[in-house]
């Protein structure tokens, strides 16, 4: 029956055994991720994102920034000096899609978080080269111009939560609320704060919470929520 | 095997139409996809050529590309070849009737040019080679089973005794491909109405499962689909029978059980355990050896027929291709190694790496296989002008090493200028030294990419004066009797 002689005679046969040989490497290497128990470490600080991070997470899914900024820093003596700790897979453990990428025209943002002002941001993001000369980014300046769309986020947390995102009730409830809170400063963030620590609260126009707004929510948030000084986290580090 | 090769061109009815509207399209999308590589090109030299619109900012247009030359440009090359292949090495008409057929020219059209608009307009899922949003996979599935139907279909009802082996590997890459696009795809939508969805799995594991999916994006569809043109095509314009039966059986089986491992070389240095990376490793450099299993057997295949690549300028396309075919599968396994891949990965040495495998390989494969079809598949005596196929050739070469050099020189300073030194042991150069040094050699690129691309328009022109009967009034073709073509060797 093995016999290519027998084998290429018969379709059928010739179709199982293909989906067969096919079918191993894949099943070997992709189904212990998901049992074997120490794949994703059980580290401190790492948080749904807020919705308005999440927002932005999609934005930057959208508008495929991966294609030149990875979110994984290798476990490398010079990327660790250039970005900060490698990352690890507790890191990006609510990521659906994960956007680890696969190139560097730009630089790694997997701790971008708190490296610049939110103004920087801003500004960056409408005109790279006003702030970095030599970058090659496209600008972004729609972003700041497109209102963002905050009806469905309810369904989107939801959506989440479904896919294995922790969010609580209390936090789908509060979505709206927290969005608006995140993207106005002079508002009452202790809530916010207490649900989402670290998120980091964003100045916005004081008109309408924008795309970008929710862009520049999710990059200070990046990287910032494992605390790597705490003892707790200590065993982390190889 | 040898028999199926030379099999007579009279027998049943073949369903040409649909393969002479695939021929059209990988042509038509050929051309999409260089002029939108060179406009990307010239983003990465000169930014300002983003021009501030969002639609044709580089992270919408990458998408458009890639999905352009692979899924487009390699897409409906591998559809055109493989149901003429079915056909006449199973001696039968393709199942399903014309209307199947139809219906998979027309969706699969319509999935390419949706996708496209899709990025563009902001609807990216933004994993790599798969950034459809749901709606559009769905639609793409239908096709790809109706498609796989008919490819079945046909081998099940083929008056010949025998699968021959180009259509082990088309239904290899057809089983595959459908295999992959479902398992990576699986997502939740947040309506039925909304575009938006969430992939069920997320973080390692997500990473994991993109790149078993990204890797045989390569391995399936850009390798073991292109192999099956390579197992046809080359024998027949060479007019020998493939060199070993022995070879290509052991080949099949052994690319296609070792390829679907080697994902996670994607992934070294990563969250990703370090077991699956070294699983990942191990199995990309023993791929080494089926690849060049089948290089030779194709290569060998001309042993006695060298002297048609003087003569047959499209089996100079094939012939390189295979040559590039061997490179490329050379430096994978090499990038593959962990240290070598701290080095390389992030840079564009991949980049390289990528289009010494899809301009040298997939693209010149499938040119050799345009030149050879559109004269049988229009009933004409031959191309238009040989001449302008071997101007082809030269500049599409050309391109290439421009191109394929540049992107060596430029991704092995990016990865040492990221890593240097200075003497007080602080890292040498920011990000932004690192991008400036690069300019000149994104100009170099450039100019390759633009090289590669009018190498392509002078094959339209060359195929449409073709389609149109003409032959080109400067060259005099002689056909010379083998005796006389022997003596003046």
């Amino acid at each position: 029956m093995f016999r290519q002689e027998f084998i290429e005679r018969n379709a059928f046969l010739l179709l199982v055994l293909t989906l067969v040989t096919i079918a191993i490497g894949g099943i070997i290497e992709v189904v212990p991720l998901f049992t074997i128990e120490t794949t994703v470490e059980h580290v401190k600080g790492i948080r749904p994102y807020t919705p308005l991070e999440q927002r932005g997470r999609d934005i930057y899914v959208r508008e495929g920034c991966y294609v030149c900024h990875s979110q994984q820093v290798r476990a490398l003596r010079d990327e660790v000096e250039r970005y900060g700790h490698f990352s690890l897979a507790a890191e990006s453990m609510y990521d659906h899609p994960f956007q680890w990428g696969s190139k560097r025209i730009g630089p790694d943002l997997a701790r971008v978080g708190g490296k610049y002002s939110n103004d920087w941001h801003y500004a960056h993001l409408s005109n790279p080269q006003s702030v970095v000369p030599e970058s090659l980014m496209p600008a972004y300046a729609f972003l700041a111009e497109t209102p963002l769309e905050a009806d469905d986020i309810v369904a989107r947390l939801r959506t989440l939560r479904a896919v294995g995102v922790p969010y609580t009730d209390g936090e789908i409830a509060n979505a709206a609320v927290d969005m608006a809170t995140q993207a106005s400063p002079n508002a009452d963030n202790v809530e916010l704060l207490k649900r989402y620590p670290k998120a980091v609260t964003v100045p916005g126009n004081g008109r309408v919470v924008t795309e970008m707004d929710a862009l520049v929510a999710y990059l200070q948030v990046l990287g910032t929520m494992v605390n790597f000084a705490d003892p707790a986290n200590e065993r982390l580090q190889q | 095997m040898a028999d199926a090769a030379i099999m007579p061109h009279s027998a049943p009815d073949y369903n040409e139409a649909v393969v002479r509207k695939f021929v059209i399209a990988t042509v038509f999308w050929a051309v999409v996809a260089f002029l939108v590589g060179v406009w990307l090109a010239t983003e990465l030299a000169w930014p300002q050529a983003n021009l501030g619109l969002s639609f044709v900012n580089f992270g919408r247009l990458r998408p458009v590309h890639t999905s352009a030359a692979i899924f487009a440009f390699g897409g409906s090359a591998l559809f055109a070849t493989s149901f003429y292949v079915v056909q006449r090495t199973c001696r039968a008409r393709l199942f399903g009737g014309e209307a199947l057929a139809d219906f998979v020219f027309w969706g699969y059209q319509f999935f390419i040019v949706m996708a496209a608009l899709s990025y563009v307009m902001g609807f990216s899922q933004s994993q790599e080679y798969a950034e459809p949003q749901w709606h559009l996979d769905l639609w793409l599935t239908v096709v790809w089973v109706a498609y796989a139907v008919i490819f079945v279909g046909t081998l099940m009802k083929r008056e010949e005794p025998h699968i021959y082996v180009a259509n082990w590997f088309y239904l290899a890459f057809i089983l595959t491909i459908a295999v992959l696009h479902i398992g990576n795809n699986l997502a939740l939508p947040i309506s039925m109405f909304s575009a938006q969805a969430y992939q069920v799995t997320s973080g390692v594991q997500n990473a994991m499962i993109q790149w078993w999916y990204g890797h045989n994006a390569v391995g399936f569809f850009l390798t073991a689909g292109f192999l099956g043109m390579m197992y046809y095509f080359i024998p027949k314009a060479a007019n020998r029978p493939v060199y070993s039966y022995r070879l290509s059986v052991v080949h099949f089986w052994s690319l296609i059980f070792m390829y679907i491992w080697a994902g996670p070389h994607h992934l070294h240095w990563t969250a990703l355990p370090d077991w699956t990376q070294t699983l990942g490793m191990a199995f990309s450099v023993m791929l080494w050896m089926p690849s060049w299993g089948g290089m030779i057997n194709g290569l060998m295949t001309l042993s006695g027929a060298w002297d048609k690549l003087r003569t047959e300028p499209s089996l100079r396309f094939s012939v390189t291709a295979v040559g590039f075919y061997g490179m490329s599968t050379f430096e994978g396994p090499v990038m593959s190694v962990r240290d070598v891949n701290a080095l390389s990965h992030y840079t564009d040495w991949t980049i390289g790496h990528v289009h010494s495998g899809a301009l040298g390989w997939v693209a010149f494969i499938s040119f050799g296989a345009v030149y050879y079809l559109v004269p049988v598949l229009w009933k004409r005596p031959g191309l238009y002008s040989m001449r302008l196929v071997s101007w082809h050739y030269w500049i599409a070469t050309l391109g290439i090493v421009f191109y394929i050099t540049s992107m060596w020189v430029a991704g092995i300073m990016q990865g040492l200028m990221w890593r240097a030194y200075d003497q007080f042991g602080f890292l040498q150069y920011s990000f932004a030294e690192s991008v400036i040094a690069l300019h000149p050699y994104y100009v170099i690129r450039l100019f390759g990419g633009l090289l590669f691309l009018i190498g392509a328009l002078l094959m339209v022109y060359n195929l449409i004066q073709t389609v149109r009967g003409k032959i080109s009034t400067s060259e005099q073709r002689i056909v010379m009797p083998a005796a006389v073509a022997v003596a003046g060797e």
